[in-house]
């Protein structure tokens, strides 16, 4: 099974990663190649089996809803990218 | 002390308790190292000189005043995406590079309380993605054995840093395999513990469901030292777990006079390097001798450990690394306009190739119609695979195996086919998947000279155990203080 160019833009767009063509080109063979390895997953007959998401039998876990002042805020800005007035600074939201 | 680096990290503590040596000598000897080796083995991201000598003299003050720790004074390296507070923490990403993280992660301040001393951070693969340490964005690491083979991944740095006394021991952590692997193929002992045995706050995610952190040593014995320090319930992590951190010391020598060594034939695969099946075998022998019961044993759902990791491993990548949108902290393109375009712009110049890879690969898996044909069904494989093991651990005490099918490869062999390099971890990943403690234990050399490491997997909070069989053959191979001569340094 190959992946279509389409399914890796769609895929990339859907990642948030804007591909240059060539990577397109080289993921949609390497990509490929991977799922058809995972596809022996087919052979497995899963029909009676639960799915298991985590290696222990866990349950939520709760604490007291109370505020802490754990970090330094300081240290938190000093490695934002862009900042002003305290906030983080992003480009243009609203586009157009 | 004429070689301080060399000891052991438990070796080292006792030399300090009689006076012989101070923290102080004994960091600044590995500074001194650090500074002659480690610009061919690449091993460390970051060298923290100044924090770490002044570390190390509150450590010698500590223990002046009488207090007594494991590990106090001891100069120790962390792989580079555990938290350490004030000194930056990558990941060996682009996107992170300049990243100074406000806390420690757990485990770090379990043994900063204890008064270790942290001479720096281990390269890696890029957010653990690899096998080879050849996809970290500060170049690869080279194997001390030979400076043309890679050390394994991806706690390659730490492995290399740990052969290469360039400290007394080492953290990883080991998502399917990245803690083994690497100590396989350095020459070192390396233990996953059980999942949630260790907490995860502040190890910066990859897959949360599987990683864990773990320790890299010259020996058992600081392995097991290790794992007491760093062990243990956190409110800060939900998954880890509350249970009693067991005493991995006092049963280490005990050796495995009617242990039942579970061996399975589905690690004994075609195509699997020659002397490593030979010394595996001849670990076996030896165990037997010693009044072991070789017993071998069927996990038949082991060749879907890979297909299933594949899926599951980067289905969770792709949801963690959405954080990485250029806006609070890390690396951000600032040359285009507008957000989704910065978004867009600054995750594609930001990752390397493999970590893409896996977003996109975790990406398809989760989207629309192909949910229940890759992550369900991956889940599923999974659940059986964890119940192949349950099996098995109800007629034997642990199992043995290979850590990696090959010892060290040549740099650059496999990196441009990440099927043949996801295959590397074909003996680890399962118990990641199960969530089971395994360690890797040196137990030879190939013709060649490259070390070889056997696998123990016990069962869920089995460390104990685990440590005790590969105590059994790392007392008999007799390895321990055998070290690489780094060729391109020496004369």
């Amino acid at each position: 099974m190959k992946l279509s160019l389409e399914e890796v833009k769609h895929v990339a767009s859907l990642a948030r990663l804007k591909l240059e063509p060539a990577e397109e080109e080289l993921f949609r063979g390497q990509l490929s190649q991977v799922l058809d390895f995972i596809n022996t997953l087919g052979e497995l007959d899963t029909s009676s089996v639960e799915p298991m998401s985590h290696a222990l039998d866990v349950k939520n876990v709760f604490r007291e809803d109370r505020q802490e002042d754990r970090f330094d805020k300081q240290l938190w800005k000093a490695n934002a990218p862009s900042q002003d007035y305290g906030h983080f600074r992003v480009p243009k939201i609203i586009e157009g | 002390m004429t070689d301080i680096v060399s000891l052991t990290l438990h070796e080292l503590v006792a030399a300090m308790e009689k006076g012989r040596v101070s923290s102080r000598e004994a960091t600044a000897a590995y500074l001194e190292r650090i500074e002659k080796v480690d610009p061919v083995i690449n091993s460390y991201v970051t060298v923290d000189g100044e924090g770490a000598m002044k570390a190390a003299d509150e450590a010698d003050k500590r223990r002046a005043s009488g207090q007594r720790t494991p590990v106090l004074g001891a100069p120790l390296a962390i792989k580079d995406l555990l938290a350490t507070k004030g000194i930056r923490t990558t990941c060996a990403s682009k996107i992170l590079e300049n990243f100074v993280p406000p806390y420690n992660a757990s485990a770090v301040e379990k043994l900063l309380a204890a008064g270790a001393v942290i001479l720096g951070k281990t390269n890696m693969d890029e957010f653990a993605m690899g096998s080879s340490n050849e996809t970290s964005h500060f170049g690869p690491v080279k194997n001390p054995w030979d400076i043309t083979k890679i050390p394994g991944g991806s706690s390659g740095g730490s492995a290399a840093a740990v052969a290469a006394d360039l400290c007394s021991a080492a953290l990883g952590s080991d998502t399917g395999g990245s803690i083994r692997q690497p100590a396989s193929l350095c020459g070192i002992v390396g233990l996953k513990p059980t999942y949630g045995r260790v907490s995860r706050f502040g190890l910066v995610a990859f897959a949360s469901s599987l990683d864990q952190i773990g320790p890299m040593t010259k020996d058992i014995r600081d392995a097991a030292i290790l794992t007491g320090v760093i062990s243990g319930h956190d409110p800060k992590d939900s998954t880890s777990v509350d249970t009693a951190v067991g005493d991995y010391l006092s049963g280490l020598e005990e050796g495995v006079e009617g242990m039942v060594i579970g061996v399975p034939k589905e690690y004994f695969v075609e195509g699997m390097d020659a002397d490593v099946e030979s010394l595996v075998r001849q670990s076996l022998k030896i165990l037997e001798s010693k009044g072991a019961k070789i017993k071998w044993i069927s996990l038949p759902h082991t060749k879907y450990a890979v297909p299933a990791y594949y899926v599951i491993a980067p289905a969770e990548a792709s949801s963690n690394l959405a954080r990485y949108d250029g806006v609070k902290y890390g690396y951000r393109d600032q040359a285009v306009q507008g957000l989704s375009a910065m978004y867009s712009n600054t995750r594609n110049k930001g990752f390397g190739s493999e970590v893409k890879r896996r977003i996109m690969l975790g990406t398809y898996a989760l989207s629309a119609g192909y949910y229940d044909a890759y992550y369900l069904k991956a889940l599923k494989a999974r659940a059986l695979i964890k119940r192949d093991f349950v099996e098995a651990f109800s007629e034997v005490s642990v199992i043995m195996a290979p850590t990696a099918p090959s010892p060290a490869f040549g740099l650059g062999e496999k990196i441009d086919d990440p099927l043949k390099m996801y295959l590397s971890d074909i003996f680890t990943i399962s118990a990641n998947l199960a969530g089971i403690p395994g360690i890797s234990v040196p137990c030879g050399f190939t013709g060649v000279g490259a070390p070889v490491g056997l696998q123990v997997m016990g069962s869920y909070f089995g460390e104990a155990l685990v440590m005790r069989a590969a105590r059994a053959i790392e007392r008999e191979v007799g390895l321990v203080g055998v070290k690489p001569e780094i060729r391109a340094i020496v004369g």
